[in-house]
């Protein structure tokens, strides 16, 4: 019988010479990031005894969450970290004006075909979309991986969901992604190892790969993955990183799956996860016409460049509705760049929207609160009460494209109407 | 045995309606305590800090990576979670923080909120009322873990040998 991804990429992290699902083992991840839990981790640091790290070049901190400082106890928190790195030689040390940990990463390289990577963040299965295995664990569990290297994991089952076809007019992989977990609901693959194979796939960037991954979290997964391909060579090639520099693992062609989902790219329409929880997913006509107060185009799941110029696509030439507040906050600082550079960022800017700094704003409930009553609709991952604001009001969930278009109308409008 | 009165929450509930994002400005269990279950109303939250033992649906404690959603049950004085299944990281973050975490479907299904329950980790027993329900117990490392009050302690003591002595 063949191996999954799964199996492959926990033994080569293991040093064994295979495992199977089910098997617990020690992993040694490649890449351990920590984000505004950095601090946490530190203080944590202390009750262990020691402040050997096991290497220190595995660590990458990143100020993503309410950066820059609102209040003087994250302003605290922020130079304890700046000051740690500095003195244990952490060169993977991110600012506040850097972005978000997930898009920095895989923008400078680091994450690489064949990685463990653990991160203190859920949605670290985005790094499959370089064909690396990211998974997220609490503070303590990245504090004990800085000090002794390794962490249990157990193999997980492997779930193979194949898409072929091209995208239908006016849907992404966001689209994908929502109507999927609409189907598998929010518990559809806790544990598993979700791998993405199909025509569909491969004719993705990285950037809707990432949106796959990312999003792949909200069924539960432990990893999600893509099997690397020319695409993702060029992408590593760019920024300097070539084949020496890692290792693919791809799936046995008789690798044993407990399920196996057939999506058709081509036969999708845009999908609306409705409060009050992502798996609560409908086809955009259901909701159409929904009033918002807000758009936010922002988060590791949908603020990567290629979204923006999607968002700008839309919004040019047209006015935000007088009574909505469009809110873009761009993934990286590379990001805000080229989108100066290329004019994207005025098309947004004379279209109506608040551009802020990079990072995760609204989604981490940095700016951008609701009052009761209100109502926003986002491209982010998750939409649970309180999670932008009152717990009374409401978010929507939905790709760059729907977005901008609502953004325009004030009211959850299909995309495909600007686009036609 | 730990346990004692029971809160029962139904499927899926997320790591967001356990301890908001907002909140993550602290560790204390006891200060986040104080905001544990706070999306879903006062009363809930008066009830919690009443119990001692969370039961749920299936997939409790799905979303963030937060360790907080953890540790903010264990300052609300929660001695054990009982459900029909956890969210991947929210039962290693149990596990981690030293938060006993135990997958039973069938006692989810027979206890009715605000029952009495009872959790005997080495005979791997569930007890409410009249009725016993058994689990699978957990793998030897898990216990030391759990054994040990949670996982830095563990790597204190077991691995590191250091005791876990602050160098301040």
């Amino acid at each position: 019988m063949g191996k999954t991804f799964a199996e492959k990429v926990m033994a080569r992290a293991a040093g064994l010479p295979e495992t199977t699902v089910g098997q617990v083992v020690n992993v040694y991840p490649q890449l351990i990031m920590s984000h505004a839990a950095s601090w946490r981790c530190i203080k944590s640091l202390e009750k262990l005894g020691t402040d050997k790290l096991f290497d220190v070049d595995r660590i990458a901190m990143v100020m993503d969450h309410n950066s820059p400082a609102h209040v003087v106890k994250t302003a605290a928190d922020q130079k304890l970290c700046r000051e740690f790195a500095q003195a244990r030689g952490i060169k993977k040390f991110y600012d506040v004006d850097a972005g978000i940990a997930h898009v920095i990463l895989i923008e400078d390289g680091y994450v690489r075909p064949g990685m463990v990577l653990i991160g203190t963040d859920s949605h670290s299965t985005i790094y499959g979309a370089l064909g690396a295995a990211g998974t997220g664990v609490g503070f303590s569990e990245v504090t004990a991986t800085w000090v002794t290297g390794y962490l249990w994991m157990r193999v997980p089952e492997s779930i193979k969901v194949v898409i072929e076809g091209s995208p239908a007019l006016g849907t992404s992989a966001k689209d994908v992604m929502l109507k999927l977990v609409g189907d598998l609901t929010a518990d559809g693959a806790t544990y598993c190892s979700m791998e993405f194979h199909g025509s569909f796939v491969k004719g993705l960037s990285i950037s809707e790969r990432m949106t796959l991954c990312n999003l792949a979290m909200e069924v539960g997964v432990k990893f999600a993955y893509v099997p690397p391909d020319a695409v993702t060579r060029a992408y590593l090639s760019e920024r300097g990183v070539e084949p020496p520099d890692y290792e693919e693992i791809c799936p046995d062609p008789d690798a044993s799956y407990i399920k196996t989902i057939l999506i058709e790219g081509p036969k999708l329409i845009p999908q609306i996860a409705c409060p009050p929880a992502v798996e609560n997913v409908k086809p955009i006509d259901a909701v159409a016409g929904t009033k918002v107060d807000q758009v936010f185009i922002g988060s590791c799941a949908n603020a990567k460049y290629e979204d923006l110029v999607i968002a700008a696509s839309i919004l040019k030439g047209h006015k935000v509705a007088p009574w909505v507040r469009l809110i873009i906050t761009p993934a990286s600082r590379n990001i805000v760049a080229q989108i100066v550079r290329e004019g994207i960022y005025s098309i947004l800017l004379e279209s109506g929207a608040l551009i802020t700094n990079p990072g995760c704003g609204a989604c981490a409930t940095d700016g951008g609160i609701m009052a009761d009553g209100e109502v926003t609709l986002s491209t982010a991952n998750r939409n649970f009460p309180g999670r932008m604001g009152s717990y009374n009001a409401e978010i929507y969930l939905a790709s760059p494209a729907v977005a901008a278009a609502t953004a325009i109308r004030g009211v959850i409008t299909d995309p495909r109407e600007f686009l036609a | 045995m730990i346990g004692g009165q029971c809160i029962k929450f139904g499927d899926s509930v997320n790591t967001d309606l356990i301890i908001p994002g907002r909140y993550m400005i602290s560790i204390d269990p006891k200060e986040l305590a104080e905001h544990a279950f706070e999306p879903l109303g006062p009363k809930v939250q008066e009830r919690l800090r009443r119990s001692q033992v969370v039961v749920a649906g299936v997939n409790f404690g799905c979303g963030s990576a937060r360790e907080q959603a953890a540790s903010c049950l264990i300052g609300a004085g929660i001695k054990v979670v009982i459900a029909k299944s956890f969210a991947r990281v929210f039962f290693r973050n149990s596990i981690n923080t030293g938060l006993l975490a135990v997958v039973c479907p069938a006692a989810v299904e027979a206890v009715a909120d605000g029952d009495q329950v009872f959790v005997d980790m080495a005979t791997g027993t569930i007890t409410a009322g009249e009725q016993v329900f058994h689990f699978a117990p957990y793998p030897a490392s898990l216990r030391q873990i759990l054994e040990a009050g949670g996982l830095l302690p563990y790597v204190a003591q077991h691995v590191l040998g250091t005791g876990g002595q602050s160098h301040g």
